[in-house]
């Protein structure tokens, strides 16, 4: 294990039961990601992109297999420990941007700093100002969240991810619902991010011109990790 | 501020007619529990206030004093004690104790009682009654005869006789006329009807002769000596207490009004235990109404559940975001309710201050503090629940592919 290593994962397999039938969706996925990595994650539609961004975010268990993040063993440990770790260590960005329609742009960048400290504190309210500058949408801090359009409200979704400076984002199909524009937009946004903050990004992504925007392509087939790419 | 508060208050601000008509809901119920208190204390305040405003509030008898036996028991010397019901228990030398009595604690008024039965006959017909003697300016301090008077005069003099109405009229007799009594002692005495008096108590009514003591003494063969003294208090609710230390400081037997009246407070703690079970049930229904609004709440909120739990919030967290919206909701509602409650009360005066009519409710009565802490624990508690299952959402499905 180097120093540098972000993701190990090793024979990862999830099954879903559904009722009498369980269905194996991971298959024994081997990955390996070092810190500051920009990855694509690719494959046809139920592939099993999304049940492995789940479980590398400590959103779900996996079946069987290894799995550390940061050297840090993260099978069998419980709720209260991976929900700490997630809210220091892991930003997500969802397809459907998922923000709390009933608060403001920058109360929702601000939400991760807010749960780990229990109150708004001021330095974090600067931070998530600056964040929101960042993805281009400091006139819109006081906006409804609800009131934005969808392009806007995956930028403060991608500011949101940021907001605890984790080392790891993983985004599923982060402009699966945007316009070509608004999906460019927040490509250029993320590689941007990758390389200033050297923060590790994991996307997973049907579309090949965004994917062509990783240095690193990793193709799922069937539950497995079928073809690994590094572009130098 | 504390992040969970602020969560919950934009939470229940950003569905402001839901969290409204929620409120109004919890008021209707605390003004129910409100109502139901100032009726069941004004009725017991109506009812007390009916029965002892004619009567002591403690009444001071001679001690039931059996013979003690001075032989020794292990003789197995039997001794029967034959109590004659003729035999009459006076307080002799009882103008030594009313020094005692009228600084004791709380004590108003002290009235000195002889007692005893008999019949009046007015040429054939024949009633019983019961003959009250006492000094002619104590006749309105226990029971106020002076208000309740329908003919005449409460004066007092040798040769009046003061009575009920029940009994004038079974009798037929009225003011200015005059009669025969004849007492237990087979001793006779010409009365004229002086005043006759109508207090609502049918055992009163009925029976109830009073004569100047002096007269009562000749007529009873009591010439020295009471049945027993009268006490009003300044606060009927400190009658056990003050009973407990007249008998103390006297060693005689004084008896509490509610210690004479067993039925009276068995039928109002009935009535109290009816008023808890209404108002029981608004309470219940109050957290039944919070928990199932909570309840939907969580279930629309799902997804925004599960986003805040991806982004690190613990478990306990949740909980404390809907705990406090029930909590909040409670507090509204119960401040509401209660609030309501007491400003509608507020016009309606005091039970004791009416004439009967209307309704006995006693604004002072409303319980407005238990309602609004009931509430507000009711409230939390049906929160519990809903919150409980907000924390147990799965992230993953909320997320959604
Ligand atoms: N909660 C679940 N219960 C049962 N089966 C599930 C569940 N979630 C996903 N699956 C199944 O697991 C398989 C992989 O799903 P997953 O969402 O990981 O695929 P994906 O690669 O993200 O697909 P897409 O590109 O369409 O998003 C699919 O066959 C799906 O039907
Ligand atoms: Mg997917």
């Amino acid at each position: 294990m180097s120093d540098d290593a972000l993701v190990e994962v090793s024979g990862l397999t999830k099954d879903y039961t559904e009722g009498e039938t369980v269905t194996r969706v991971l298959k024994g996925v081997e990955l390996q990601v070092s810190r500051g990595e920009l990855v694509a994650l690719l494959g046809p539609s139920g592939s099993g992109k999304s049940t492995l961004l789940n479980i590398l975010g400590t959103l779900m268990r996996p079946t069987l297999g290894e799995l550390s993040i940061l050297g840090e063993t993260l099978i069998g440990a419980d709720d209260e420990v991976l929900t700490e770790f997630r809210n220091r260590h892991i930003g997500f960005v969802f397809q459907a941007h998922l923000l709390l329609p009933d608060f403001t742009a920058l109360e929702n960048v601000m939400f991760p700093a807010a749960a780990r400290h229990g109150r708004e504190r001021r330095e974090d309210k600067v931070r998530a100002s600056e964040l929101l500058d960042r993805v281009g949408l400091s006139d819109r801090r006081d906006f409804l969240a609800s009131r934005l359009s969808g392009g806007q409200k995956q930028r403060v979704a991608v500011a949101r991810s940021l907001m605890n400076a984790p080392e790891l984002v993983l985004a599923d199909e982060p402009t699966g619902n945007l316009d070509r524009e608004s999906a460019d937009q927040v490509m250029k946004l993320l590689t941007e991010i990758n390389s200033e903050d050297r923060t590790g990004f994991l996307i997973s992504t049907h579309d090949e011109k965004i994917a062509a925007r990783c240095r690193r392509q990793i193709y799922m087939v069937d539950g497995k990790v079928a073809d690994d790419r590094q572009q130098s | 501020m504390l992040y969970s508060f602020k969560i919950a208050t934009r939470y229940l601000t950003a569905n402001r007619g839901q969290s409204l008509l929620l409120v109004l809901g919890v008021a209707v119920g605390v003004y129910v529990f409100v109502f139901m208190s100032a009726l069941i204390g004004g009725l017991a305040v109506l009812l007390i206030d009916r029965t002892v405003g004619s009567i002591a509030h403690v009444v001071v008898e001679p001690a039931d004093r059996d013979p003690t036996s001075l032989l020794d028991d292990r003789n197995g010397t039997l001794i029967a004690v034959l109590k004659s019901s003729q035999q009459r228990s006076t307080l002799q030398s009882a103008e030594a104790y009313l020094p005692i009595l009228e600084s004791s604690p709380h004590v108003r008024v002290v009235v000195g009682k002889v007692l005893g039965n008999g019949f009046m006959l007015k040429g054939e017909a024949v009633a019983p009654v019961q003959i009250t003697g006492l000094e002619a300016r104590d006749i309105s301090a226990i029971a106020n005869i002076e208000a309740n008077l329908v003919a005449g005069s409460t004066d007092l003099m040798l040769g009046t006789a003061v009575i009920g109405k029940g009994l004038a009229d079974t009798l037929g007799i009225g003011v200015g006329q005059s009669l025969v009594i004849r007492s237990e002692r087979a001793i006779e005495q010409s009365v004229t009807v002086g005043g006759i008096f109508e207090i609502g108590v049918a055992g009163v009514d009925d029976t109830a002769v009073y004569l100047n003591i002096r007269a009562a003494r000749v007529l009873l063969d009591l010439p020295e000596g009471l049945s027993r003294y009268e006490i009003k208090l300044d606060d009927l609710q400190q009658s056990r207490i003050a009973a407990a230390d007249i008998a103390g400081r006297t060693g005689l037997k004084a008896t509490a009004w509610q210690d004479q009246n067993a039925q009276l407070l068995e039928g109002l703690s009935a009535q109290a235990r009816s008023g808890d079970l209404i108002k029981g049930f608004a309470l219940v229904t109050i957290v039944i109404g919070v928990a199932s609004a909570l309840l939907l709440s969580t279930y629309r909120r799902q997804s925004e559940i599960g986003i805040m739990r991806a982004m690190g919030a613990r478990r306990g967290f949740v909980v404390l975001v809907f705990v406090l919206q029930g909590a909040f909701i409670g507090l509204a509602g119960g401040l509401l309710g209660a609030g309501l409650g007491y400003l509608s009360l507020l016009p309606f005066p005091p039970p004791e201050a009416t004439s009967g009519a209307g309704l006995p409710v006693d604004y002072r009565q409303g319980a407005y503090g238990a309602a609004i802490l009931l509430t507000l624990l009711g409230a939390i508690a049906a929160a519990i629940w809903p919150a409980y299952s907000a924390s147990r959402v799965d992230p993953v499905k909320a997320i959604g592919p």
